[in-house]
């Protein structure tokens, strides 16, 4: 030890040379030495930066733009987008058209953050592996998607996305789509009671053009796609993640839609 | 353990807890510097762009930045740019693009990247499309539809068998096995029959019920000799080409449960020149007809 050294004194900074005199900074080491009062003061810190950051997004009218077209996912769409999430879908595709010209370009109009209001949660995604899905809707036929699914090398050679051939095999009954739809609506989605009550009902209309869906286009506008997506006998998983890709970014007409360019 | 000579003799904070004692090893001046400048950049950002929450807004900054008014720039600059040239292409016949060199240059590249964006998922990058997969290839001078520059253009613009465009090209082939309209025994002759028109059938046997089972039920889409109807979008069945291929297995597939594809319509996603660009790009790969004569 270098103890025959003159020690500093205690008020040093550790920044080169100081004036020797007694100020509120130089308290700090009441702050160093209290571990308890450190971690208290360094919570309060994280707290209000972090409070200054997200608070207003809550209560800006400038970040909460209302735009038309937006209706909740029908159910037979939410059972897909279920899907997409328990496959992890996420982890290679984005939903979220940044507003640069080439994204535009490629995609379509930037996303606006009205689109995923009834995304519990959001699809944004950090990650292209595979292209930008939020406008995907429309883009392909029925037939693609199911090709697609089931092997896509067979339409893209270039691409790396896995198979996922058993979702066409998959039949599903809806039986828990009322649940599902009611937990959106616990969640803030405007779900009527009579969405909830027919969720299953309309499930199943979705996937049938042979049925009577006038309920479903009623409740859920007249856009809805209603189809045998994956043209085979049965609702499948495939049905529901295809009526999903098909409707996704296609509510906003954007023929109408006028942006603000403050936001 | 070996001590450094020169650790011995520096000066240290004074701090000492528990008998370790603290060098005054200061920051690089440097170092200190720059973080006092990122400092002063901060605020001079926060200035300068949009930053600060407020009740009601949040500020704008002294520049006016906004990332909306930033791409409707970039995009109107790539627009203006290429206004005169887009111009021309939209006013100009379409069978005259070809004969324009510096037109057709340019539709030739913009098309391509038109193609590579929002075609070549399902016709292929190369426009070899998936043979016996139902996505058509391009290059060859085989055409469901019609292969001139404005069947093409059609085509494009408004798709096939979608729902969302009312002016979409559309036609459906009976099932004819599903929906009963004929034996078993019959559509094994006509599937026969129809690999009889452009190579070998399984059972030569059955060939000659084909044809007049083909004539009774095919030949007012497909035409009395096979060759297809393009104005209904009835493939040629004499040029051993096959959307959905042409074995035995799939010729009896396509008869008994039908089969078409969908594609979507252009028009709204692309402007009028984009699809002219690519019309014109798929019109020169290989199988483009010259129009038809008036």
């Amino acid at each position: 030890m270098a103890s025959d050294k003159p020690p500093m004194p205690a008020t040093a900074t550790g920044v080169g040379e100081r004036p020797r005199r007694k100020s509120l900074l130089d308290r700090h080491k009441i702050i160093e030495t209290n571990a308890t009062l450190l971690l208290i003061l360094s919570f309060l810190v994280v707290t209000i930066g972090g409070l200054v950051q997200i608070v207003p997004l809550f209560y800006l009218d400038n970040t909460i733009e209302k735009v038309e077209g937006m209706r909740p996912y029908t159910p037979l769409e939410l059972t897909g987008r279920d899907i997409y999430v328990r496959e992890g879908c996420y982890t290679c595709h984005s939903q979220m058209i940044r507003p640069m010209r080439d994204e535009v370009e490629r995609y379509g109009h930037y996303s606006l953050a009205a689109e995923s209001m009834y995304d519990h949660p959001f699809q944004w995604g950090s990650k292209r592996t595979g292209p930008d899905l939020a406008r995907v809707g429309g883009r392909y036929s029925d037939d693609w998607h199911v090709d697609h699914f089931r092997d896509p090398q067979s339409v893209v050679p270039e691409s790396v996305m896995p198979k996922y051939d058993q979702l066409e095999r998959t039949l599903i009954d809806g039986r828990h789509v009322g649940d599902l739809v009611s937990t959106h609506a616990f969640l803030g989605t405007p779900y009527s009671d009579e969405m909830i009550a027919s969720a299953r009902a309309d499930f199943a209309a979705q996937a049938d053009p042979e049925s009577d869906y006038d309920g479903l286009l009623e409740r859920y506008g007249e856009t809805v796609n209603v189809r045998n997506f994956d043209g085979a006998p049965g609702v499948s998983e495939a049905d529901a993640l295809i009526a999903y890709m098909q409707m996704l970014g296609t509510l906003v007409d954007f023929s109408t839609f006028t942006p603000d360019a403050s936001r | 353990m070996s001590t450094n000579k020169d650790d011995l003799d520096y000066e240290t904070t004074g701090h000492e807890w528990d008998g370790i004692q603290e060098y005054n090893k200061p920051m690089p001046r440097w170092w200190l510097w720059t973080f006092y400048v990122t400092i002063v950049w901060a605020i001079g950002y926060s200035i300068a762009y949009p930053a600060w929450p407020l009740i009601n807004g949040a500020t704008a900054g002294v520049l006016g930045y906004s990332t909306r008014a930033e791409v409707a720039k970039d995009i109107a600059a790539v627009d203006a740019a290429n206004a005169a040239i887009n111009a021309r292409l939209e006013e100009a016949e379409l069978t005259a693009i070809a004969e324009e060199p510096e037109l057709l240059t340019y539709a030739n590249n913009a098309g391509a990247a038109v193609f590579r964006t929002w075609c070549a998922q399902c016709h292929g990058s190369g426009a070899a499309g998936a043979q016996a997969g139902g996505y058509p290839n391009l290059l060859d001078d085989d055409w469901l539809w019609g292969g001139d520059i404005a069947a093409i253009h059609e085509t494009i613009s408004y798709g096939i068998r979608n729902e969302e465009n009312d002016n979409a090209r559309y036609s459906e082939m009976p099932a004819f096995g599903r929906d009963e309209l004929l034996e078993d025994e019959q559509i094994a002759q006509v599937v026969n029959y129809v690999m009889s028109l452009s190579g070998t059938p399984q059972d030569a046997s059955m060939v000659e019920a084909g044809a007049e089972v083909f004539e009774a039920e095919c030949a007012a889409c497909h035409g009395e000799d096979g060759t297809g109807d393009r104005f209904q979008g009835a493939p040629n069945l004499t040029d051993a080409i096959w959307l959905y291929g042409g074995s035995y297995e799939d010729l009896t597939e396509t008869v008994v449960n039908s089969r078409f594809g969908v594609m979507p319509a252009w028009e709204g996603r692309l402007s009028e020149a984009q699809i002219r660009a690519v019309a014109t790009y798929v019109h020169g790969l290989g199988g483009g007809e010259d129009a038809p004569a008036e």
